[in-house]
């Protein structure tokens, strides 16, 4: 009796997943390279490029996509189950924008400057494509601890690329990086006519594009990836 | 006058795309091909012209402060502009939904075309952003229809003059990692570059 017992436990112990198994791995890490939000599966540039002028903006911004993108794919994979599959973009929608919402008013209580300079950009973040096309492919069809791990690789792999390009966008636009000023600090190491010029059009939107453009460049040719 | 010039600031100068990467990822997957790029563009020209006047009614009567004065005293004071996302979105997905079903009864050909398209724009950017832009810089209802329709037509122009280009750059020999994407991206920036000279034009 007792060994028939210890004979199921590890059974129950062999079927049971490991908190960070190989396959949970790839879920948070597939999309930070091979299957990158924006440079691969190209969703969710409208509402974040506007932000990518300077990298602090740029972090809070990645912060709350964190943050909505989790807590979004957490719950809608909870419902999974209850919800009809014809007004699901509606429900989406409903719980995307609750979350937005309390980001934008955690934003207004605490960090009122960041609020102003965010504007509307916080609340797009509710029609941003990744959000909506990871519920849709990935939350409603699979368990919460797999779908919260799916929202933090993908909305760090939506991060990293748009904080490289606000890196890129502060340096060269404004010769700063987090406020601090690197190319004046720079100039004054090798004597009065050493100076590193800022370039305007990195602060425009098209240096936004520019940027990308590049990172996408350097990125699929390292993995190889092309597009027909 | 005013409306005039707020007509033109918002199709060029303050473009959807090139000034504020609105509507980038319809902009960026639906411009293979003029005709579709036309359909699209003209989808978003008509729900934007919608909505934007639709919220600004939803906006004037109910959600800013002191909106709800008109049903007594006691709500004088209520502020509901913390619920703006949810309303405005709900307002556009319904919108969405309803153009879409009196687009399929009545023109079945533009319906075919439009295809998937028209259930997207419920999740355009350039959609929900001009009528929060709307909300925040305070248009009077002319100015809120102006808008909505002159940024609709930013897109429609940007989308469309996109597509052409792409169509032309098939028989171009473009990099293999720049294939797609990448050159779309610096595409848009060079166009960007050519709307920033409408900046600083005031009528």
């Amino acid at each position: 009796m007792s060994t028939e017992t210890a004979e199921k436990k590890e059974e129950v112990k062999k079927e049971a997943e490991a908190l960070l198994s190989k396959r949970r791995k790839k879920i948070v890490t597939d999309p930070l390279v091979d299957d990158n939000p924006i440079t691969i599966q190209v969703l969710g540039i409208c509402s974040a490029l506007a932000v990518t002028t300077q990298m602090q903006p740029t972090l809070v911004m990645a912060l709350s996509v964190i943050f909505v993108m989790v807590m979004a794919n957490l719950t809608i994979s909870l419902l999974r189950n209850k919800i009809p599959t014809r007004v699901r973009i509606i429900v989406q929608l409903a719980v995307i924008a609750s979350l937005v919402t309390l980001v934008n008013e955690v934003l207004k209580a605490f960090a009122f400057d960041m609020y102003k300079e965010l504007s509307v950009f916080v609340g797009l973040i509710i029609t941003n494509c990744i959000v909506m096309g990871r519920l849709e492919a990935f939350a409603l069809g699979n368990k919460p601890y797999d779908s919260v791990l799916d929202g933090f690789g993908s909305a760090l792999g939506y991060s990293w690329i748009i904080l490289a390009v606000a890196f890129f966008r502060e340096l060269w636009g404004s010769g700063s990086l987090f406020g601090v000023p690197i190319f004046e600090a720079v100039s004054g190491l090798f004597g009065e006519d050493f100076q590193l010029a800022t370039n305007g059009i990195m602060v425009t939107p098209v240096g936004a594009f520019l940027i990308l453009g590049l990172i996408i460049w350097v990125q699929r040719a390292k993995t190889g990836y092309v597009e027909h | 006058m005013e409306l005039f010039n707020l007509g033109i600031r918002s199709i060029f100068i303050d473009n959807m795309v090139f000034a504020y990467f609105l509507g980038m990822c319809s902009f960026l997957a639906v411009s293979k091909k003029v005709s579709t790029a036309l359909g699209l563009g003209a989808a978003v020209i008509f729900v934007l012209s919608i909505t934007v006047p639709l919220n600004w009614f939803l906006n004037e009567f109910v959600l800013k402060e002191g909106a709800l004065a008109f049903l007594g005293e006691n709500f004088a004071t209520v502020d509901l502009s913390f619920l703006r996302f949810i309303m405005f979105i709900a307002v556009i997905a319904a919108m969405v939904q309803l153009v879409e079903m009196i687009v399929e009864k009545f023109a079945p050909a533009l319906y075919g075309a439009l295809g998937i398209f028209l259930p997207l724009i419920a999740v355009n950017c350039a959609i929900l952003g001009g009528s929060l832009f709307m909300a925040q810089r305070d248009y009077t209802l002319a100015e809120a229809s102006v808008y909505g329709f002159g940024s609709g037509t930013g897109f429609f122009l940007a989308i469309v003059a996109l597509a052409a280009i792409r169509e032309k750059l098939k028989y171009s020999n473009v990099p293999n990692g720049l294939k797609g994407l990448g050159i779309t991206m610096l595409i848009t920036g060079l166009m960007g570059i050519a709307f920033m000279s409408f900046m600083g034009i005031d009528l």
